[in-house]
């Protein structure tokens, strides 16, 4: 780390998050003045040229890559059209001990009178909610899903290569182009698609405006700068600026600015879930590396600090802030940008190239909270590449995370993507599989599944609120059988992946009608070809992901009562439903018989096992193939986040032993503590999934650093994650960290402000992590050394 | 075809190349000092009972047809004359408070659990670890398991003391891919000291397997006061120069995480009066060994 990045990284880990009213407050002005007098396309897309051209700018003193979403590092502007915070709302963000966003006394106050009032009733959110039937509301408040789209835009994306090829001129060619070609006499949707276009090209305009104007402000900086160095600096800033994203890069460095530009102006539009992520970064800066390496303009060094100042941009990016439900299940500062490296190419060879071992060594140099990079290992990649990203996990950061190429390419070609297209893709946000560049996915929610057991244990009532939320399946004393049961729960889960869905596919098209996206549309294939946005069906592929939590907690629930209700009789139905009522209370050996006499997954038990195949596979059915609003389909994914934590809040005790209100299993991981066979059982239990028909697993392991002291144990970890993947395995992290350094931490927080641990699908300082969270972290199966 | 074991470790890093699973055979005819499986030693299985773990919930000992258990202070006793080690209180015990020490297992069920890792074997080139105890007290158990996983193309390896019958030993290294042999002390006094047993046999029989191109990886546990003294040392090195084809010496460095296995087992920890030596005295033993023409690593 030379002393520019070191500067720089210092002043981004030390900035406070901060909460901007700007771009509320332009936004309102905005609306007042022209909400009506244009289509919605292009009213949306006129407000991102407003904003681009009237927001605050900020060049840091070091800095080489410009341009920041809010005036400074880490402050975080508003997006009140989709989620109007009240005065209440931002005062618990400036006070909370947890995540807390700096926000001043005078801003609530303008906030107050300027914004509050006009978007009151206005905001997606406040739409949504007045709009849902009851019996969602009822299920959504006692915590059987969540909602991703009720606050936050749907994002979930990544890009191909495509902008380094085009530039804006060359989208903006390409749109002009495809509305010469409308034909108003046969399509009834020209009109529309001409307003989408429109609202394309004049997003094309906004980007180009918001470089030049970063242009201007360099070369004024540099008119006054004393320091010849730095006054040159600023003139290549200006040079970069004035060439992209209008024109393609031509330079590593313009390269990287404009991927840059184009991640703000995706963020900036809106904020999506994910923020943005360059996907296949390594591959696609390869040819601007290896060009200018040869041509001598560029060296290792200066490429090397180049990607660097990309990384602390992407760190100066906290998460948007959020509320309600979403703030419980989702408190963290990580806007969740992964940077893939490795995996393949378009032609099916290897991908792995010298910018990925560079890429490995910022994330390892810098360490920061964003962006988290994962490698990507198919069967083409050389196991060094594999033992490098190794090295980078031993520092127990949590990251890189390691992807199965070959699985992540299946689970695409599965669902119908071309073999091409699936190589580009990757996966984003945790583990979240998608073609780059060409794809909505769209995750639309956590479904709460052991909660689905709950209810069906209660006849569709739901303990914690007393409400009828489900089916009335019967009385489980009258179950005679475990198929009995078992048929219960898939009405259940059938039953409310309905409900789900139906609103899913209401608030889908409100996306689409009220909420369009012209500059991301911009930059996913085919959105211009086909003139229709990203939330409307634009991308060549369009999937809507449920993510299912709970998979390790409800296989042993359901093994814990056929072993012990069905098999040995070893309670009765009234005795296990009075222990899950009061919480086990007094009754100790009940819950410990549950919790070590049953056989858990996880372990590589084929009577847990077969059970947790029955599950998934009830999952796919009740979810897999179901239509959405873009003539496409909902898949499933088996992904938690942190969200096992909030769903085990709102769940009773379980048949595993499980006591009220503790964090579920997370991502497809076992449960907590319920795996004791060592992670060769896991992974093996964990293969057992046919993940190629999900749109991604997670797979979250501990171990103790010294089970990675030397090379061999490295070899061994190598070994582990290969095997896994032989097996199909999707995904794999690790965290390398001693629970005696965890409970340090707790205990003097100050000092362990750079402890980076894995969280779910993304790591996170462990210090910010609320106590449950921190507790669920130390909880979980720690892999000692035998 | 059954035999005794007392653990199977899946994922098990220090014993032997690559990714492994290790077999415990129980049962031991040397009693060291330093002894880390105190578990291992009897041959027969034995009924332990954790303090830490209970509960009090009595469960066992209404469980018991032969009323061998009783609570007194917080504390289950078992009645060594009446308990037949039907093994009730661990099955039905739900906190694991009581566990069975050993237990009498098939070939087929110890090698189903073997050939649950093949993928791993395969992929890192590791396989299975037959450890103790000593897996040579069980000669046709562990032949039996040996061969099986031969015929499975699973790489072998045999952690053993070498205190053996030499026909034992002769036999069992045609189905052995590599033995982890222990050399505990050069001196045949202080060896029977501090084990129990004579080393001749033992020394005899390495000599035996190194001549006959068997592959052999040494290991010396280190244990400060017993066998880390210069004497011993170069003893060690010259006895082990004189057997060229050896595959390398690891230097086991003494840990005394087993004291709470003895505690469990009512048995007073011998090592109690054992330092833990530094890395820098580990490094110069280790640099003296290096003297005698050997690689030697530390750890396994």
């Amino acid at each position: 780390m030379n002393q520019r990045i070191e500067q720089l990284r210092k002043e981004s880990f030390e900035a406070r998050p901060t909460i901007s009213i700007e771009r509320a407050l332009l936004e309102t002005a905005f609306y007042r003045e022209n909400n009506g007098k244009y289509s919605q396309p292009v009213l949306r897309a006129l407000f991102f040229k407003h904003l681009c051209e009237n927001k605050t700018l900020y060049i840091g003193k070091h800095e080489l890559l410009v341009g920041e979403r809010g005036p400074a590092p880490k402050v975080v502007p508003t997006f009140p059209e989709l989620t109007c915070h009240s005065a209440d709302d931002l005062q618990v963000l400036n006070n909370r001990a947890m995540t807390n966003y700096d926000v001043s006394q005078q801003d609530i106050t303008i906030y107050e009178q300027e914004v509050i009032p006009y978007w009151q009733g206005r905001s997606m959110r406040d739409r949504i909610f007045s709009n849902v039937p009851q019996q969602w509301k009822d299920a959504y408040e006692c915590g059987l899903f969540t909602e991703f789209m009720e606050q936050r835009a749907p994002g979930h994306t990544a890009l191909d290569g495509s902008i380094y090829h085009y530039g804006m001129l060359g989208l903006k060619e390409r749109i002009a182009d495809r509305i010469k070609r409308l034909d108003y006499q046969n399509d009834p949707e020209a009109a529309d698609r001409f307003e989408q276009l429109t609202a394309m090209d004049i997003a094309c305009d906004a980007v180009i405006l918001f470089a030049h104007r970063h242009a201007q402000l360099a070369e004024k900086l540099a008119a006054k700068e004393q320091d010849t160095v730095r006054k040159q600096e600023l003139l290549t800033i200006a040079q970069v600026c004035r060439r992209v994203p209008e024109y393609t890069p031509q330079t590593f460095h313009e390269a990287i600015q404009m991927y840059w530009f184009t991640h703000l102006g995706t963020i900036t539009e809106l904020n999506g879930w994910d923020a943005m992520s360059p996907g296949h970064l390594d591959q696609h800066l390869a040819p601007f590396y290896e060009k200018e390496l040869a041509e001598n303009t560029l060296t290792r060094e200066q490429a090397k600090e180049l990607l660097a100042c990309l990384w602390i941009k992407i760190n100066n990016q906290p998460a948007p802030p959020k509320v309600g439900v979403t703030a419980k299940e989702s408190g963290t500062y990580n806007d969740f940008t992964q940077i893939n490296l490795g995996g393949l190419l378009k032609n099916g060879s290897d991908g792995t190239n010298e910018v990925s071992y560079i890429a490995l060594e910022v994330a390892d140099e810098l360490h920061l909270l964003q962006p988290q990079p994962s490698v990507h290992i198919s069967s083409k990649t050389p196991d060094h590449f594999l033992k490098a990203a190794s090295r980078v996990i031993r520092k127990g950061y949590g990251y890189p995370s390691i992807f199965n190429t070959d699985t992540v390419i299946m689970e695409q070609v599965r669902v119908g993507k071309s073999i091409e297209d699936a190589r580009e893709g990757g996966t984003s946000g945790c583990i979240e599989t998608g073609a780059f560049g060409k794809e909505a996915y769209i995750l639309t929610g956590y479904l709460n599944v052991p909660k689905i057991l709950e209810i069906t244990l209660n006849n569709g009532r739901d303990p914690l609120t007393g409400k009828q939320v489900g089916l009335q399946t019967g009385d489980p004393r009258a179950f005679i059988s475990y198929e009995a049961l078992y048929d219960a729960f898939t009405q259940q889960l059938e039953h409310i992946v309905a409900l789900k869905i139906e609103v899913n596919n209401y608030i889908e098209r409100m996306y689409a009608k009220y909420s369009p996206a012209p500059f991301l549309s911009v930059v996913i294939n085919d959105c211009i070809e086909k003139g229709k946005d990203y939330y409307d069906g634009g991308p060549r592929y369009n999937t809507n992901y449920i993510q299912c939590c709970g998979i390790g907690t409800i296989t042993d629930s359901l093994s814990a009562i056929k072993t012990h209700i069905f098999e040995q009789k070893t309670f009765s139905w009234e005795q296990l439903l009075d222990a899950l009522a009061n919480n086990f209370a007094d009754n100790e050996p009940l819950r410990l018989t549950l919790w070590n006499r049953t056989p858990f997954f996880g372990n590589d038990d084929d009577r847990a096992d077969t059970i947790m195949q029955q599950i998934y596979n009830s999952l796919f059915t009740a979810i897999d193939g179901k239509p959405n609003t873009k003539g496409t389909e909902y898949h499933l994914n088996m992904l938690s986040t942190t969200c096992h934590v909030y769903f085990g809040k709102m769940l009773g005790a379980t048949p595993n032993g499980r006591f009220a209100h503790q964090p579920e299993s997370d991502g497809t991981s076992p449960s907590h503590g319920a795996d004791r066979k060592g992670p060769t059982a896991v992974v093996k239990s964990l293969s057992k999934m046919d993940q190629s028909k999900s749109g991604g697993t997670l797979l979250n392991q501990r171990f103790l650093p010294s089970v990675l002291a030397s090379e061999q144990d490295l070899d061994k970890l190598c070994g582990l994650v290969r095997s896994y993947f032989n097996l199909g395995g999707h995904h794999v992290q690790f965290n390398v960290v001693d629970t005696a350094t965890l409970r340090k931490a707790q205990q003097t927080p100050d000092e362990y402000r750079n402890l980076l641990v894995r969280v779910a699908g993304y790591s996170d300082y462990f210090v910010d992590l609320d106590l449950d969270h921190q507790e669920e972290i130390i909880k979980r199966t720690e892999q000692e050394l035998y | 075809m059954q035999g005794t074991i007392f653990a199977i470790k899946r994922y098990a890093l220090h014993d032997g190349p690559h990714i492994r699973t290790t077999i415990f055979l129980k049962g031991c005819p040397l009693f060291c000092r330093w002894c880390h499986n105190p578990e291992g030693i009897s041959p027969q299985p034995q009924l332990v009972w954790s303090a830490d773990r209970c509960i009090g919930c009595s469960t066992c000992i209404t469980a018991c047809p032969h009323e061998a258990l009783h609570l007194t202070n917080e504390q289950v006793r078992r009645d060594v004359d009446r308990c037949d080690g039907c093994g009730e209180c661990v099955r039905l015990c739900p906190a694991l408070a009581h566990e069975a020490n050993g237990w009498q297992a098939t070939v087929d069920e110890v090698v189903t659990e073997i050939k649950k890792d093949i993928p791993f074997f395969d992929q890192s080139g590791g396989g299975v670890t037959f450890s103790g105890g000593e897996p040579l007290m069980q000669p046709t158990f562990l032949l039996a398991l040996l061969q099986e996983a031969g015929t499975l193309g699973i790489h072998r390896v045999v952690d053993t003391s070498g205190y053996a019958e030499r026909e034992v030993i002769s036999t069992v290294a045609e189905h052995t891919d590599l033995f982890l042999y222990d050399i505990k002390h050069m001196d045949n006094n202080k060896h029977r000291l501090y084990t129990g047993v004579d080393n001749r046999s033992i020394l005899d029989n390495l000599r035996y397997l190194h001549n006959k191109g068997a592959k052999v990886q040494v290991r010396l546990p280190l244990i400060p006061g017993i066998n880390d003294d210069h004497e011993n040392i170069v003893q060690t090195g010259t006895f082990l120069r004189g057997l060229p084809e050896i595959n390398g010496l690891d230097v086991l460095p003494y840990h005394p995480s087993a004291k709470a296995k003895y505690n469990k087992l009512h048995l007073n920890y011998p090592g109690e009066h054992i330092q833990v030596a530094d890395q820098a005295y580990i490094q110069e033993i280790v640099h003296n060994l290096e003297q005698f023409d050997l690689s030697v690593r530390i750890g396994g």
